[in-house]
């Protein structure tokens, strides 16, 4: 029995996750004493640093916060800046923005859907040795990526950390032939997508099956499933403001972890793939849909696991998203448009998108000249780690009474971590201001 | 034998090592010439037996500083991705405040649960064999730098000025349009992407070799740019640099 048993897990910088994190689980005579997610990332003061900083530079170094998660830290970012600064910004620029964001939502997830996970599901230590044993989805994967990372470079000017997107303005249009291809390959990729579903199903019976609800937070708005814009939504209180995310977040700053916690109605919260899946279901475009339906996905889901499912459902769902936006923005043909000429005033925006691992804000306060006085980001990494520690302490014990071995309970674990998809680059970077009062 | 590679990361934002994974074209073929014993991000594969190591973002805590010692040791050759780990790139604003203003500014009373140091690029700590620059480094470098090391060769990396890649592109020259533009003294071999783009140059990549940075700024002055507003923009990438920035 596993009443008498003492075991020790630290899995020290946990691999196929972005950045440096710790699994650390202590258990006392068959009494979990201890189960923490460590994050030990080095820490890097974003927000200290971008203080001083003239508006037309926030997003290019906020977007540098994290390689993966550039496009949506830059857009994030540039809402910010033209809520503070009271500029406005024109449909193409806006269809634009959108697009990116379809290109960055893909990118992310078929990087940790194909290249995390799926090692974990098919029993391999990555995807290397897949490439030799299942040739054919790791093209596939591969083909994906670089449908994601074109759309990226097309629109944005690089696949990470591109510079064509500036406050109020795009500095350079695709060129509509772009356009066209791209709107080809994506055409071609729903049909890839579809082998993914297939892939994933078949091995869906290795996802560990543990449910545990908890509160998800998202954004929904009225008319799509809301990536750019929306009220932010939870799942046990609804709808509220984007300015009152301070009351949604509750930052506090915990020993085991260089990124800060947050939490709302209860201990901890979820945010990504599956807090939008399950907030806004009916709000999923046909593609993604269908892509629920072929998994049995029906909102709520409480396995937190099933956070890649989520994902592969959205990428289905962001394709046909930016299908639609490529049909509109040529539509209503591409247009060279001045670039606005924007005079600094003192001010604070906030501003909060949809990025791959779930909602962002950023919040700036700008003084006459344009210049950072104040800043803070919340990223959606951290608002996530209070949960990943709440589904420890509970899925352990249960463990335990299933008499799982070390290893067993470790890979579990790991697994569940990564379900998460962690950016812990990401979660390091911020502060909040009022820590200090 | 095929050389055993590694991939090691510190203070940044991961993006070098995603472009790495986005050359998608390539990395199948890549895997037929070198053998990856460690990379974090991508495998639970973890092994010390490594020729190469690639090294991406820069030095930052006192943790740092003893593991790339213990890299640099078991590494035959050591190459820096990027500009966090070749000039300590952006993470470098941190040491233009003071150190404990910005921990206090993040973490607030609980500023003392975690130790930081001045950033620092990994040459001010270990010798490095070659530097990929660029934030992020660009694809192609990448690689060109991994052909010639199986091969066996020297990598070649650019010492002229982005100006030479941008006139190349016939790019109207940004200062005629009242921006800032750091191409006359920073690094070439982007091929001018952000001109190219209709972006002055951010100075990513590093300063050329023998920059003439009291001309530059003149000529910027000259076209009625603010000095303030230049040192602001050198200060982003060419922290490292004191004599421009401080």
């Amino acid at each position: 029995m596993s009443t008498t048993k003492d075991m020790s897990i630290n899995v020290h910088h946990l691999t196929r996750v972005e950045g440096h994190g710790d699994i650390v689980v202590n258990i006392k005579d068959g009494v979990v004493e201890e189960a923490k997610f460590h994050v030990v990332e080095s820490p890097r003061f974003f927000e200290a640093f971008v203080r001083g900083r003239h508006f037309t530079e926030t997003a290019w170094i906020t977007c540098r916060i994290c390689g993966i998660c550039s496009p949506g830290h830059q857009i994030t970012s540039l809402k910010t800046t033209e809520s503070a600064l009271g500029i406005e910004i024109t449909e193409q620029t806006r269809l634009l923005r959108e697009l990116l964001i379809d290109g960055a939502t893909l990118q992310s997830h078929i990087l940790h859907v194909y290249f995390l996970v799926a090692p974990d599901l098919f029993g391999a230590s990555s995807v290397i040795p897949l490439a030799e044993t299942n040739p054919d989805v790791v093209k596939r994967a591969l083909r994906l990526k670089n449908l994601a990372n074109d759309i990226c470079e097309i629109v944005n000017g690089n696949a990470v950390h591109g510079m064509r997107m500036v406050p109020g303005w795009v500095t350079k249009l695709p060129t509509v032939s772009e356009l066209k291809s791209l709107r080809e390959r994506m055409v071609e990729a729903l049909k890839d997508l579809d082998a993914t579903v297939e892939t994933i199903k078949a091995v869906a019976d290795k996802i560990p099956d543990f449910t545990r609800e908890t509160e998800y937070i998202s954004l929904r708005s009225k008319d799509d499933f809301a990536f750019y814009d929306g009220d932010i939504f939870s799942s046990d209180t609804g709808a509220t403001p984007v300015d009152n995310y301070l009351e949604m977040t509750n930052e506090k700053v915990v020993r085991h972890s260089t990124a800060k916690h947050t939490h709302h109605s209860r201990s901890s919260y979820m945010v990504g793939a599956l807090a939008r899946c399950n907030n806004n279901e009916d709000r999923l475009n046909e593609a993604g849909q269908k892509a629920a339906k072929a998994f049995g996905f029906k909102a709520p889901v409480y396995n937190p696991y099933f956070n890649s499912v989520a994902q592969v459902i959205e990428c289905a769902h962001v394709v046909q998203h930016g299908i639609e936006t490529i049909d509109k923005l040529l539509g209503r043909g591409l247009k060279e448009e001045p670039k606005p000429n924007i005079k600094p005033k003192a001010g604070r925006g906030i501003g909060s998108t949809e990025v791959p691992r779930g909602i962002l804000f950023h919040d700036y306060t700008y003084d006459d000249n344009g210049i950072v006085v104040d800043a803070n980001c919340i990223i959606p990494t951290n608002q996530n780690f209070a949960n990943i520690d709440d589904d420890m302490n509970e899925f352990v014990p249960k463990m335990l009474d299933m008499d799982w071995d070390k290893d067993k309970i470790t890979l579990a674990l790991e697994m569940l971590v990564r379900a998460y998809d962690p950016c812990i680059s990401c979660s390091v970077h911020y502060l909040n201001v009022s820590f200090k009062d | 034998m095929k050389p055993k590679v590694a991939f090691f990361d510190f203070t940044g934002c991961e993006g070098c090592q995603l472009q790495k994974l986005n050359c998608e074209n390539e990395l199948l073929d890549i895997l037929q010439h070198v053998e990856i014993v460690n990379f974090r991000e991508a495998t639970s594969v973890r092994r010390d037996d490594y020729d190469i190591a690639f090294v991406e973002g820069s030095i930052s805590t006192p943790k740092d500083v003893n593991r790339i010692q213990e890299i640099r040791k078991n590494a035959k050759i050591l190459v820096t991705l990027g500009a966090c780990a070749s000039t300590g790139g952006l993470n470098k604003l941190k040491n233009f405040q003071p150190l404990n203003e910005v921990r206090e500014y993040v973490y607030g009373d609980k500023a003392g649960y975690f130790d930081t140091l001045p950033v620092m690029a990994v040459d001010e700590v270990v010798r490095v064999d070659y530097k990929i620059h660029g934030c992020p480094m660009d694809k192609k470098d990448f690689m060109n730098i991994l052909k010639a090391l199986v091969m066996g060769s020297k990598p070649y990396t650019p010492d002229f000025p982005v100006c030479v890649e941008c006139k190349r592109k016939g790019n109207v020259c940004r200062y005629e349009l009242g921006e800032i533009c750091l191409g006359p003294i920073t690094r070439a071999g982007c091929d001018a992407r952000c001109p190219s783009n209709n972006v002055g140059c951010t100075g990513c990549r590093g300063l050329a070799e023998n920059p003439n940075v009291k001309e530059a700024t003149e000529v910027m002055e000259k076209y009625g740019l603010k000095r303030d507003d230049i040192l602001r923009r050198y200060r982003l990438f060419y922290g490292y640099w004191q004599e421009v920035t401080r």
